[in-house]
């Protein structure tokens, strides 16, 4: 658990936040110039709030009013960079133990760096830095973990090769992670809750299924990042069709292609702008995922567009339709309506474990 | 080398044996200065900057003569010096090791504080998040990451002393044996007629000293180079 109220000032830019960060995944969500590495720093040590209160499992690591500034080195902060910042005149083994080597067997097996030991950092790709990197943070025995998008400089495929890990990460240890991210799929994938920072302040903060599928963050996020999450079981397979039969409050939905053992839970990105709404239920039509839903907030964006908040079954879905089309529908807020997924809108990088 | 008569080889002996001492007294103070320039900001830094580099830009023989008044017998340190510690400096060998030591420190401070200023803070930065206290994350990032800096700073330093002339004639003059090193013979001898040929020999040496000094520097860089991984 992070407790953190800290206010900097850098020029013209003003960092005001506070918020608590539950242990698991908080991915502190946002654009770039928002505030996101300055509050990381914070945590770290390596900036000084001017004001305010960080503790960490209830360890005071910085207080103003008390004053208490504990250095850098003792904060046990495990801090994975965007650049892995790995030492380039040491072996990937001397890296690994830089800061200790805690738990080393399991860190080494964990994120398959056993082969890599010998090299040197010059020699090693760019996903092969970032597992490293996140090794030695773990290695230190970290209180808490932070990671300043360590897959930012990573292509798509390096990053789908590192995500299982950190998810491993968040459910095999008990460290708090604190997840600096501008990409949502990949806070969607990974995140409990999620923080959402603009221009130096926490515009909105919570679970991620709930932040998500608010109509209200629509115009936070961007309305192509815009998109409910929701909680998935996987309930079954169509051989025939090549399908995944999936399950949540709200009913059934299909997904192409295999998506994993009966039983297992999946996190599932529904992007706003892939949900079509209608007044009846569509008959005749190619879409596989019709599903009943009540209509919970409708919030007009600056542009063409309406985000209407759907509630399907204990789950909240989103979906992004034009100002006309809402009106044309006549859509109001507890109305009974079908929300239409395509089966193929859900894209495999939004689809975690 | 049968031009060199006993004067001669006691000048090489004592500008190889000035120049060494220089440079490895000087080093500890060059690497914290130049670290201190490059990675702190602090009141008086400027101030700090230019008094580093006075002694490359003010003749040397105001060096010298400024030497001469602070170390002399009759100077505020010099007497200090040489009652405490029974150390005198003028017109001693010790006294050509401080002057081409002061000579040379703007050029070795210059030289480790461009590659400071190379390394990534972000590094020391990492260092400090894993738990390394300042001195470790010196000792073990910083400095090693500033090796081939810190080696041209002294092959810098090297030549510069070996080669120092006004501020070492001015403080401790050029006593045969004593305080002549290889510029101060060459000068003397070329004050005295048909020795042409000790000269040529002498200056011979110098060139040999400075390409060596370089090839050597050049050498050990390439390694470390491969060794830092770039």
């Amino acid at each position: 658990m992070l407790e953190i109220a800290v206010q900097k000032r850098i020029g013209d830019f003003n960092l005001d936040v506070a918020f608590e960060a539950p242990d698991g995944v908080t991915a502190i969500f946002g654009k770039s110039g928002s505030g996101k590495t300055t509050l990381v720093n914070a945590i770290a040590g390596l900036t000084r709030p001017d004001a305010g209160r960080i503790a960490v499992h209830e360890q005071v690591l910085f207080d103003q009013v008390a004053r208490i500034n504990i250095s850098v080195a003792k904060r046990r902060v495990g801090y994975v960079f965007q650049d892995a910042r790995l030492f380039p005149h040491m072996s990937v083994q001397r890296n690994l133990t830089y800061g200790g080597d805690h738990d080393a067997k399991r860190v080494i097996d964990m994120l398959g760096l056993g082969a890599l030991l010998d090299r040197r950092p010059a020699g090693l790709s760019g996903g092969e830095r970032q597992r490293v990197a996140l090794g030695r943070a773990l290695m230190c025995d970290p209180q808490i973990l932070l990671m300043d998008e360590p897959l930012a400089a990573l292509d798509a495929p390096r990053k789908a090769e590192i995500l299982p890990y950190i998810a491993r990460l968040r459910d095999e240890t008990r460290v708090p992670i604190i997840y600096v991210s501008h990409d949502v799929s990949e806070v969607a994938r990974l995140a409990t809750t999620v923080v959402l920072l603009e221009a130096g302040r926490v515009a909105v903060a919570g679970p991620v299924g709930k932040v998500f599928s608010r109509p209200d963050v629509v115009p936070l996020l961007g309305t192509r990042a815009a998109g409910a999450v929701i909680e998935t079981r996987v309930a079954g397979r169509l051989l025939d069709d090549d399908l995944t039969e999936l399950k949540f409050s709200g009913g059934r939905l299909l997904m192409p292609g295999y998506l994993g053992e009966l039983g297992q839970v999946l996190r599932l990105r529904i992007p706003a702008q892939d949900v079509i709404l209608s007044r009846e239920a569509p008959k005749g039509i190619s879409a596989l995922n019709v599903l009943p839903v009540t209509i919970t907030d409708i919030v007009a964006g600056r542009g063409p567009g309406v985000a209407v908040g759907l509630r399907a079954g204990d789950d909240q879905l989103l979906a992004r339709v034009t100002k006309r089309s809402a009106g044309r529908m006549e859509l109001a807020v507890g109305m009974q309506i079908f929300a239409i997924i395509k089966a193929t809108a859900v894209d495999p990088k939004d689809i975690g474990i | 080398m049968g031009a060199l008569g006993p004067n001669e080889w006691a000048a090489i002996y004592l500008s190889l044996r000035v120049a060494l001492v220089a440079v490895i007294c000087a080093l500890p103070f060059a690497i914290a200065v130049a670290y201190v320039l490059a990675r702190k900001q602090f009141f008086g830094r400027q101030i700090l900057n230019v008094v580093v580099h006075l002694p490359l830009v003010m003749p040397p023989v105001v060096t010298g003569y400024l030497l001469l008044v602070v170390f002399g017998s009759q100077g505020p340190v010099g007497r200090v010096l040489e009652q405490v510690f029974g150390l005198s400096l003028a017109f001693r060998w010790t006294g050509a090791a401080l002057a081409a030591a002061i000579m040379a420190f703007p050029l070795m401070v210059r030289a480790i504080r461009l590659g400071i200023e190379a390394i990534d803070p972000g590094l020391e930065d990492a260092a400090a998040t894993l738990g390394a206290s300042r001195w470790r994350v010196f000792g073990t990032v910083t400095l090693p990451l500033a090796l081939p800096s810190i080696l041209a700073g002294v092959v810098l330093g090297f030549a510069k002393a070996l080669g120092e002339f006004g501020a070492t004639i001015t403080f401790v003059a050029a006593i045969p044996g004593h305080t002549q090193t290889i510029p101060s013979a060459i000068y003397g001898l070329l004050q005295v007629p048909n020795s042409g040929a000790a000269v040529v020999s002498l200056v011979i040496v110098s060139i040999v000293f400075a390409m060596g000094a370089l090839l050597l520097s050049e050498w050990l860089a390439q390694r470390m180079a491969r060794k830092v991984g770039r």
